[in-house]
């Protein structure tokens, strides 16, 4: 053991003086090599950001919370057939929460996409959404500044608003919201409260630009022939698959389904999210991750085409060396030392580049080098290393030492 | 046979040159060399001269007949062996130096010993002793390219004897040497013999023979004549 020690130190040796030797070579060959870490390690990083982006926006949907819709988040099937179906009423909201045993609180949601404004600040496609009280209980959303919907300004149909953090970036850069009335194309609302920022993946799916009015005087102002969500917080989430079960019922029942009719509605969950999102994640990660690997791969190539150079150039230094009583391994390991060597050194070059440009990428998606991907990304450089300089680094044990010793 | 370190009997190397052509390099070489001699091996180009050279050196091995060095056959050993052999027990000097351009004087006198296993002080310690033992030692940190001619085969020389070797296996050490600088190395190796060194000397040059106190004529890969040198060149050093 201690003798390999000594050969992996002499051999290490000998690499770096053969590579500074060589510098403009070793600049040249090690480039193939930085070029694949850099796309690998950059690849690596987009996808675990836009993973984590997307747990942040399915985060932002609660483990716990069931949503009752007409449509499905996820389906194979046409949508005109959910386009036909009935709306789901506001009426249901106060039966569910009658009936429901095991949710402890409901809330429903209609939505519409306008135009606000304060003063001259303007900001356009903002969520404004009818809720009651409730929604602050029924929802994953929390609030950092002001407060919610009473119970009687959400009866009163008054004309209160919650609003986001990109609303608030929008619309009061400079000053604080709370006890400002913005306009909903023309409408009034007082803002009461503030929702903590959530982020996402490109900002879908947040909460950030919501704008949360009670939702009788959203029914007033924008029309009562309207799509309600209706939100179920479940008490306790081990109780998940029955509170699903629980809500269908009372659904069926509300509905006037027979038994045996299908469901005309849909009882969605975050899960259903997480779900899908992740068998794509996966296979885009594993493309990606190939194709990018090729460059690798092709850095590999071009550092063996040039180990093989190196060791016809030494032929007559690896003669000398077996003639002092070098063995078959000690070449190997020699050879394989010095390709190990040139492709840690393009791969810590990669990881410096890779990092700096990961930040700049991050401006416009969402990107975050995990520490895991570092020392991937060495080993990566060090098994390549490896496999290509072994097929330079046998030819040169196996060399004839007398016929090494000729070579001119 | 107890101080026989070279035993050779009936050694033959063919080389199949591809097709029908076989080349006959030695044809039934049988040779003795005891310790401490100082043996010439003579003969002119095609003779067989550097293909007994390499087998004695252990860089070859005989297409058949037996070669016993220090008692054990080497005709039976693997790479490995061999290798160990060529390390500790031989000490070859080339005509052309063959030393390590990028290291220098010192990394080329320690290689054999890292090759041996020696931990990195002990190195040091015996290639700095052996430079001065031939008389380089305020040169160790030289390069090959920093040095004459006569200085590099000094430190070929002293790479050579740095592991304490049972032979010194010289191949036309002063071929790519001036007279005088030839003359001088010679002396060296004079020297060498009479602190108790078995010299192996391969030329082609008569009057380079004839330092040595024996020699072996090789003619068409055998050996014509085995005899003392009558008229020996030598040198009085202090």
């Amino acid at each position: 053991m201690k003798y390999f020690l000594t050969e992996l130190r002499e051999g290490l040796a000998i690499s770096f003086r053969a590579i500074r030797a060589n510098k403009m070579r070793s600049v040249l060959t090690t480039l193939g090599i930085v070029i694949g870490i850099v796309s690998v390690t950059l690849m690596a990083t987009a996808i675990e950001g836009v993973n984590r982006a997307f747990d942040k926006s399915a985060a932002a949907f609660g483990t716990d919370v069931l949503y009752i819709q007409k449509f499905p988040w996820v389906s194979n099937e046409d949508w005109m057939v959910f386009r036909n179906r009935r709306n789901i009423e506001l009426s249901y909201v106060d039966k569910i929460e009658r009936r429901a045993t095991l949710v402890d609180a409901v809330a429903p949601a209609v939505l519409t996409f306008r135009q606000i404004n304060f003063g001259n600040n303007l900001m356009e496609g903002a969520v404004v959404t009818g809720t009651t009280y409730s929604y602050i209980s029924a929802a994953g959303v929390t609030l950092v500044d002001g407060r919610f919907f009473t119970a009687e300004e959400s009866n009163g149909a008054r004309p209160v608003c919650v609003v986001g953090s990109s609303v608030v970036e929008n619309l009061f850069p400079r000053e604080d919201p709370i006890g400002k009335t913005l306009r909903v194309v023309g409408h009034p609302y007082t803002i009461i409260g503030v929702l903590e920022k959530q982020g996402g993946l490109f900002g879908t799916f947040t909460a950030d630009s919501r704008v949360y009015v009670p939702i009788k005087s959203f029914l007033a102002v924008f029309g009562s022939r309207r799509d309600v969500t209706i939100q179920a917080r479940v008490a306790n989430i081990k109780w998940m698959e029955d509170a699903k079960i629980e809500i269908e019922g009372i659904m069926r029942q509300l509905r006037g389904l027979a038994p045996g009719q299908p469901n005309d509605f849909n009882i969605n969950q975050q899960e259903i999210l997480t779900e899908t999102f992740g068998p794509i994640s996966m296979t885009i990660a594993a493309i990606g991750l190939f194709i990018t690997g090729l460059s690798l791969f092709v850095g590999g190539i071009g550092i063996m085409n040039i180990m093989f150079v190196s060791v016809t150039e030494r032929t007559k230094e690896i003669g000398i060396r077996k003639a002092i009583g070098a063995r078959r391994r000690t070449i190997l390991l020699q050879f394989l030392t010095e390709s190990a060597a040139l492709c840690l050194i393009g791969g810590f070059l990669g990881l410096m580049i890779a990092f700096p440009l990961s930040k700049i990428i991050d401006e416009f998606l969402p990107t975050s080098m995990p520490f895991s991907v570092v020392f991937i990304a060495i080993g990566i450089s060090l098994v390549v290393g490896v496999i290509s300089g072994f097929l330079p680094a046998y030819r040169a044990a196996r060399m004839d030492p007398v016929e090494a010793l000729r070579y001119e | 046979m107890d101080n026989t370190t070279i035993h050779l009997e009936q050694i033959t190397k063919v080389y199949d040159m591809g097709g029908a052509e076989e080349v006959h390099a030695l044809r039934g070489v049988s040779l003795n060399i005891q310790k401490n001699e100082y043996v010439a091996i003579m003969g002119p180009s095609g003779s067989g001269k550097s293909t007994l050279m390499n087998i004695i050196g252990c860089l070859d091995t005989p297409s058949s007949g037996l070669y016993q060095f220090n008692g054990a056959n080497v005709s039976d050993m693997n790479d490995n062996e061999l290798a160990k052999i060529r390390n500790k027990e031989i000490g070859f000097v080339f005509q052309t130096f063959n030393l390590l351009a990028r290291s220098d004087a010192l990394h080329n006198v320690e290689l054999p010993l890292i090759y041996a296993g020696f931990p990195s002080a002990e190195r040091k310690r015996r290639a700095k002793q052996t430079l001065e033992h031939v008389q380089l030692g305020d040169r160790a940190h030289h390069k090959p390219n920093e040095l004459s001619g006569g200085q590099r085969q000094r430190v070929a020389i002293a790479r050579a004897l740095v592991t304490d070797p049972s032979i010194i296996l010289a191949d036309e050490p002063t071929g790519n040497l001036d007279s005088k600088t030839g003359e001088e190395i010679m002396a060296l190796f004079e020297d060498l013999h009479r602190q108790g060194n078995t010299i192996i000397l391969v030329t082609h040059e008569a009057d380079i023979a004839a330092h040595a106190h024996r020699v072996n004529r090789l003619r068409d890969g055998k050996i014509e004549r085995d005899e003392e040198v009558t008229k020996r060149i030598s040198y009085a050093t202090a």
